[in-house]
């Protein structure tokens, strides 16, 4: 309504810490209440799909609509693996760091389709460009748990030779790309790659990841810009968790359109899709990756879901937002919905998601003690720190050569390393 | 040998690498159809197809971030940045990514991508045409940080930092594309053609990166500077009549610090000199490294010769600009002392 004058408009989440929670901003729809379009159409027929809600399971955890992909029960029972491996793996991370033992974690909770889902919906010459929320994709691509628990640990056998905070983790030969911390920034590194791809006359894609919080960064509209343009092979996921930290979607600049809607202007196509829903993830990545792979140029996904934990470890999110917001989440909880799915089509019961639950825990358990062998923080064996100076570029140069041997020699109580 | 101007010098080092390897692709703003506002990479487009030479939105963090991408993808991306001053909003890219994906890797992912754009000033382009943010690279860890001062050494550095696995940020003096200035503005222009850097190879061949170059032998006074002042810092030597050494860095990051330190060992004085504003610029980081490895063959203070702390004025351009004159009465000053 116009007023009359100007006035600034402070975007406010809908529930503090003490009120009740309050989803209602949140534009829901029905399972399998979403057409599926070819994945020839024009972007202008298909604005539908960023303002709807994809969504494949219903109230009653039946699979529905048009994109049902008709998962084999075999493969969800993999993909519900998956997801609580991830559940379970962040569980012990977080406490882990609660013991002191990392100096940092952060937590997928609430958002463990997001990666799984998508993982298996790309092939695995497809090149992931991740976020910090999506180590679901490296365990999908064939990252060890040690290996994982070893770069948190900054150990003998990190991946990043102790370099990066914890779950800053990488997979050249899974084909994901290293996380970087700063926000956004892998967004047009997925683009360069997928016109890369399209250069080559390869059918590789890509596929990126990043937060609500994160669509303000510029990368976010340089990627969306250069995609466009060249009509590069590529998937821009948006995990919409709710929250970036302490402010809410709104502060992005989520509060009128839907983040999926962000492309139409560039002529891409969004979707937006209930991302606790790894049928309605899986069914939404395959169409965007076959549009892709076929020349349909890219297609920006809103992954609408909620960060079930904390930002991370240095968060206390009951500061902000009601404890129990989770619990109200429309969408629920994904590993929840997908188990109940599983046990309503008489593929799954209680009694095996138990079993299951056990032989993860045991596994990270196993991966755990397996990794303290390599060193931890306070135990060794540790890394040499001459290594720091490697990989600055292709080869060692003069100087770094010469800090090394100062620096060796000042651990060693020799020289005069400090008087350069 | 053919005569050529940094310009076509820059082309020549892109035709020849883009022929030897397909997977090196131009991207940048106007570098496609039209070939570059500066005209480096004139006729690329025509030779290599759209898919090699591409002309990129208006966005030097889409740019570089793409080009990244790309790299990542085994391609070799040459991306121009149309005036060093337009390169902040890549700079985040340049720094947080380009710079340490190897290191953050381990090595497993590089993007071998090379960065070129023009910069400096003497071209009345105030202050959005005409900085020199050398420095602000130079501190970054894990690139390269390059200015040629001649077409010989630009076409020579260019094609090594394509050809190297490092990411490089080539900064290419524009006042210089067409021929060496002295400094004087007031003087004719004059082109490469009679400067013996103006001979270039046609073929292929390589300037080694972390090099430095003696560009003028001398014994008394040793001036460390690149791009347009090496040849404001020659003319200015031969006009005081101090018999003044002048070592053209070339390779600013890493720096060829044994040239630097072997030179003024010698001669015992030394004056760095740079466009670029002073504080906190690129020359204290020479007169600390010449001031640790010379101490006890300097017989003066080591001098700075700088453009002032102001942005880069349009009106008062040559009052900006440490030219001839201000060079003179730094090596006259110099001289004088004791």
């Amino acid at each position: 309504m116009a007023t009359k004058k100007s006035r600034l408009h402070i975007p406010r989440p809908t529930a503090r810490p003490g009120d009740q929670p309050d989803f209602r901003y949140l534009d829901l729809a029905e399972a399998g209440s979403v057409d599926k379009p070819s994945i020839s159409a024009r972007t202008r027929d298909i604005e539908y799909l960023s303002s709807g809600l994809v969504r494949i399971l219903d109230d009653e955890h039946h699979a529905v609509g048009p994109w049902n992909p008709d998962l084999d029960p075999a493969k969800l029972q993999v993909a519900l693996r998956w997801m609580l491996l991830n559940r379970h793996f962040d569980k012990r991370m977080w406490q882990i760091q609660r013991q002191g033992r990392i100096s940092f974690y952060m937590e997928a909770k609430g958002e463990e389709a997001v990666s799984i889902g998508a993982a298996m919906a790309l092939r695995s010459g497809d090149m992931c460009f991740p976020s910090y929320r999506n180590q679901g994709l490296f365990m999908y691509r064939g990252v060890k748990l040690v290996d994982m628990m070893c770069q948190c640990l900054s150990n003998t056998r990190d991946m990043c030779k102790g370099r990066q905070l914890p779950i800053m983790y990488h997979s050249k030969s899974g084909n994901v790309f290293s996380i970087s911390g700063n926000l956004a920034t892998q967004y047009p590194h997925a683009v360069g790659w997928a016109m890369a791809s399209a250069i080559k006359g390869e059918d590789h894609i890509a596929a990126s990841w990043l937060g609500d919080g994160s669509t303000a960064e510029a990368d976010f509209h340089h990627a969306l810009t250069f995609a466009a343009v060249y009509q590069a092979p590529v998937i821009l996921n948006v995990v919409n968790n709710q929250w970036a930290i302490s402010t809410f979607q709104g502060t992005a600049g989520g509060e009128r359109r839907p983040f999926a809607a962000r492309g139409l202007g560039l002529g891409i196509p969004g979707i937006r899709v209930d991302g606790n829903d790894l049928l309605a993830v899986y069914a939404v990545t395959l169409w965007a990756a076959d549009r892709a792979r076929r020349g349909g140029g890219p297609t920006l996904i809103e992954n609408v879901t909620y960060r079930g934990g904390a930002h991370s470890t240095s968060d206390d999110p009951s500061k902000y937002r009601p404890k129990d917001e989770w619990a109200a989440f429309p969408l629920g909880d994904p590993i929840e919905r997908l188990k109940q799915h599983l046990i309503v089509e008489g593929h799954w019961s209680e009694k095996k998601h138990e079993a299951l639950e056990e032989e993860l825990r045991a596994e990270v358990h196993a991966a755990w003690k397996e990794a303290q062998q390599y060193g931890t923080m306070t135990e060794g064996p540790f890394l040499d720190p001459a290594t720091m100076f490697d990989d600055v570029y292709a080869e060692l140069p003069h100087h770094l050569e010469s800090q090394r041997r100062r620096m060796l020699e000042v651990e060693s109580g020799n020289g005069n390393g400090g008087n350069s | 040998m053919a005569q050529m101007n940094m310009i076509e010098a820059i082309r020549s080092a892109l035709d020849i690498v883009m022929d030897k390897d397909p997977n090196v692709v131009v991207l940048g703003e106007d570098v496609g159809y039209f070939g570059g506002v500066f005209r480096c990479t004139d006729g690329l487009q025509r030779k290599y197809g759209e898919h090699r030479v591409i002309d990129a939105p208006i966005a030097e963090g889409g740019i570089i971030g793409a080009a990244i991408g790309m790299g990542l993808n085994g391609l070799r991306p040459v991306a121009e940045i149309q005036f060093a001053d337009y390169i902040y909003p890549g700079f985040d890219q340049v720094v947080s990514e380009l710079a340490r994906i190897r290191y953050r890797s381990s090595g497993e992912f590089f993007s071998p991508v090379t960065i070129r754009t023009p910069c400096g000033g003497g071209i009345r382009g105030g202050q959005t045409h005409s900085q020199s943010p050398e420095a602000i690279f130079a501190h970054v860890s894990g690139i390269r940080t390059v200015m040629p001062s001649n077409p010989y050494d630009a076409k020579g550095l260019l094609i090594a930092s394509i050809e190297s696995d490092d990411p490089v940020v080539f900064f290419e003096p524009k006042r210089i594309y067409n021929g060496p200035f002295d400094g004087d503005p007031d003087k004719p222009a004059v082109g490469w053609t009679s400067h013996p850097k103006g001979d270039v190879p046609e073929g292929h061949y390589t300037v080694p990166l972390g090099k430095a170059e003696i560009a003028r032998q001398g014994s008394e006074l040793t001036i460390i500077t690149y791009g347009t002042l090496v040849h404001v810092a020659i003319a200015a030597a031969a006009a005081t009549g101090v018999d003044a050494e002048v070592v053209d860095v070339r390779s600013i990051s890493p720096l060829d610090v044994d040239t630097l330190a072997e030179s003024v060992r010698k001669t015992g004085r030394c004056i760095v000199a740079h466009e670029a504003t002073r504080f906190g610029g690129y020359g204290a980081e020479l007169a600390a490294r010449i001031q640790k490895e010379c101490f006890w063959h300097l017989e003066a203070p080591i001098g700075r010769i700088a453009g002032w702390d102001t942005p880069y004025p349009h009106a008062f351009e040559w009052q900006y600009f440490p030219g001839k004159k201000r060079m003179m009465a730094g090596i006259r000053s110099m001289m004088e002392i004791e």
